[in-house]
């Protein structure tokens, strides 16, 4: 349990694969037991993949009747022992937010995936977007804290599901992997190392499964059928699960515990990218597909002498506060260009003293390198 | 409950949340008999049960795993732990509004794949927990407090549903039938594969009440009256099983 290194089950090389496929190779270098899902444009192929390759394993495919019962299987999974995953893209997300503030409270590891498409509803199918971003934070009723991850390529697709699920076992929480349709769908080269590190939720006969002596702590999680009678309940309870639907206290410490044991380890689980910050007046803070666009802009007009740089938010929650609280203090003015109507340049604005403008792009197609540059040029 | 059952009880859960008059504390025994009958391990077992009254019968009074679910979803959650870890006796214990209206798509796509799950859903016709409502099973005409000129609709044939979405093993008694209720539990506990018992039981509270039968005996006086065996109901005309339930296996894996 906890931390082990172990050989990749894909061999070590180079491999050509769609994004949609990487995740798939990702659940099962990660050693994911159980999949669940519901055909959806753009994530159906992770699950088509899955549906041969956990036969090869001997790991649990299903296909469910929606994405309620997708994510619902998975939490039984989970509490049945597997690590347990979902793939879906926004109208199953949308199902599927119950199911996450279950899995907040009941504090089981599962990993979702959505590879997000145009919205709102139904929209463009096979078109891209990134307008979940902040449903992956509130969608779910109540207060609670989220871990949302922004892979950029499909290297990445590969990497951040591993690490998913790593999170997930260590923070008995749902772990979101905010990808986009076009990374989904993009073929591109990856590497697969022979060694992978994961890490598997701890175990402690007897103790109490929902509840430690620190406020930010994990407890540990044990399995049915390993004679711990569970009481797993979605309504609030004490560390032995006995449901206290009345008691202020308890609502109260079960409700800041589940927030802090995610805020307390903020610098555990935030990862980012900086390029060129050195000397840079004006800062692009960016993440998933469109990162890739505003990196190559913004070293073309290095080339011009501009002084841009660039940060990467490879983790959207919890936010990197921190980060750009430093980048607000020293750069002129950051730009944050979204496919969406401006979601986490809200959370931008919230800590950067220095001005932030949103670019917004909501045509269902990626924001392209020239556009990028265009906004620059407006900025400097 | 008897004292014998005791050791099937989480220990220091000291009252029940059932209603004076309510059959789910009936129901919660009879379940643990059949249990016990069978001799069964509880630290083999996983009860896994929904919103609703009738999902704390096992939560928390089963001295074994059990699972809390989401309004309707105990299905799915259940298909998950029973596909991982398949030495796991699953028992499936919710509610009508539970079982069949929110989670009416999740009861049939169960019942079709055959998942080796036993579901037992408490009828009480009415949804208790959030005072007397109207509800998928609620019987056309009955007075509830969102349908106060009477029940527009019909109601679902809960067996004919289940059964025809290919349970295995599918039968219907009321807890005022309790040693073949006991029986059918422990059949269905047998069963390899999907099997269902709807198990109608009285709401005085929220149900009889509004339908002239407010008194706990009346409710169990007029299911007395009107559960009919199926054998028997074969031979009545349609006049005369209006408003009868009726009660039997309706198919046991054999047929």
């Amino acid at each position: 349990m906890g931390l082990q290194e172990v050989r990749s089950i894909l061999p070590e090389g180079s491999y050509y694969f769609s994004g949609d496929e990487a995740v798939a190779e990702g659940a099962i270098a990660a050693r994911c037991g159980y999949c669940a899902g519901y055909p959806i444009t753009p994530a159906t192929e992770t699950l088509e993949r899955l549906s041969v390759r956990f036969r090869e394993i001997r790991a649990v495919f299903m296909q469910m009747e929606d994405e309620i019962a997708s994510i619902c299987s998975c939490i039984g999974a989970s509490w049945a022992g597997a690590k347990a995953m979902t793939v879906t893209s926004g109208p199953g997300f949308s199902l599927m937010q119950e199911g996450i503030g279950y899995a907040v409270i009941t504090e089981t590891p599962v990993v979702i995936v959505d590879a997000q498409r145009a919205g709102p509803s139904t929209g463009q199918a096979t078109r891209v977007g990134s307008g979940d971003i902040m449903q992956a934070k509130w969608g779910s009723h109540g207060d609670n804290e989220i871990i949302a991850l922004s892979p950029w390529s499909v290297q990445e697709l590969y990497d951040q599901t591993i690490n998913a699920f790593n999170l997930a076992e260590r923070f008995r929480a749902p772990v979101l992997l905010m990808a986009e349709e076009a990374t989904a769908h993009l073929r591109e080269r990856m590497q697969v190392s022979g060694e992978v590190e994961l890490f598997s939720r701890e175990k402690k006969a007897g103790a109490p499964p929902f509840g430690t002596e620190e406020n930010n702590g994990v407890p540990p999680m044990p399995a049915f059928g390993e004679g711990e009678k569970l009481l797993v309940t979605g309504s609030t309870h004490d560390e032995y699960g006995i449901r206290k639907i009345t008691h202020p206290l308890i609502q109260e410490k079960l409700v800041n515990r589940l927030r802090n044991k995610i805020v307390n380890h903020s610098r555990e689980i935030i990862q980012y990218e900086n390029y060129y910050l050195e000397d840079a007046a004006v800062v692009v803070v960016c993440y998933g597909f469109t990162a890739r666009s505003s990196l190559f802009a913004v070293e073309r007009m290095r080339d011009e002498g501009k002084k841009i740089g660039v940060v990467r938010l490879k983790t959207l929650w919890p936010f990197a506060t921190e980060v750009i609280r430093s980048i607000g203090s020293r750069a002129k003015k950051i730009l944050v260009p979204e496919m969406n109507m401006g979601q986490v340049v809200g959370e931008v604005m919230k800590y950067a003293s220095c001005d932030v403008v949103p670019y917004n792009q909501v045509n269902g197609e990626v924001i392209s390198p020239n556009t990028i540059m265009e906004q620059l040029r407006r900025l400097l | 409950m008897a004292r014998d059952l005791e050791q099937y009880l989480r220990p220091g859960i000291g009252v029940t949340t059932f209603c004076p008059g309510c059959g789910e504390a009936i129901l919660m025994g009879l379940i643990l008999r059949a249990i016990d009958e069978l001799q069964l391990n509880m630290d083999d077992m996983l009860f896994v049960s929904g919103i609703g009254c009738a999902a704390w019968i096992p939560s928390p009074h089963f001295n074994a795993d059990t699972l809390h679910t989401l309004h309707g979803r105990t299905i799915a959650f259940a298909t998950g732990a029973k596909l991982v870890n398949p030495k796991l006796k699953v028992m499936v214990i919710s509610g009508d509004g539970d079982l069949a209206d929110i989670g009416g798509n999740h009861l049939i796509h169960g019942a079709r794949r055959n998942i080796d799950l036993t579901v037992i859903c408490a009828n009480n016709m009415n949804y208790g927990m959030t005072g007397g409502q109207v509800c998928s099973t609620t019987p056309l005409g009955a007075l509830t407090m969102t349908t106060h000129q009477g029940n527009p609709f019909r109601p679902f044939d809960l067996c004919k549903l289940v059964k025809a979405a290919g349970a295995v093993y599918v039968a219907r008694y009321a807890v005022t039938q309790p040693f073949a209720l006991i029986k059918s539990i422990k059949k269905a506990l047998q069963t390899e594969g999907f099997s269902f018992i709807e198990a109608v039981t009285p709401c005085p509270v929220q149900f009889g009440r509004r339908n002239n039968l407010g008194k706990p005996a009346d409710m169990l006086k007029d299911l007395m009256a009107r559960c009919i065996m199926k054998g028997k109901a074969e031979k009545l005309s349609p006049e005369e099983l209006k408003d009868k339930v009726i009660t039997g296996e309706f198919t046991n894996g054999s047929d």
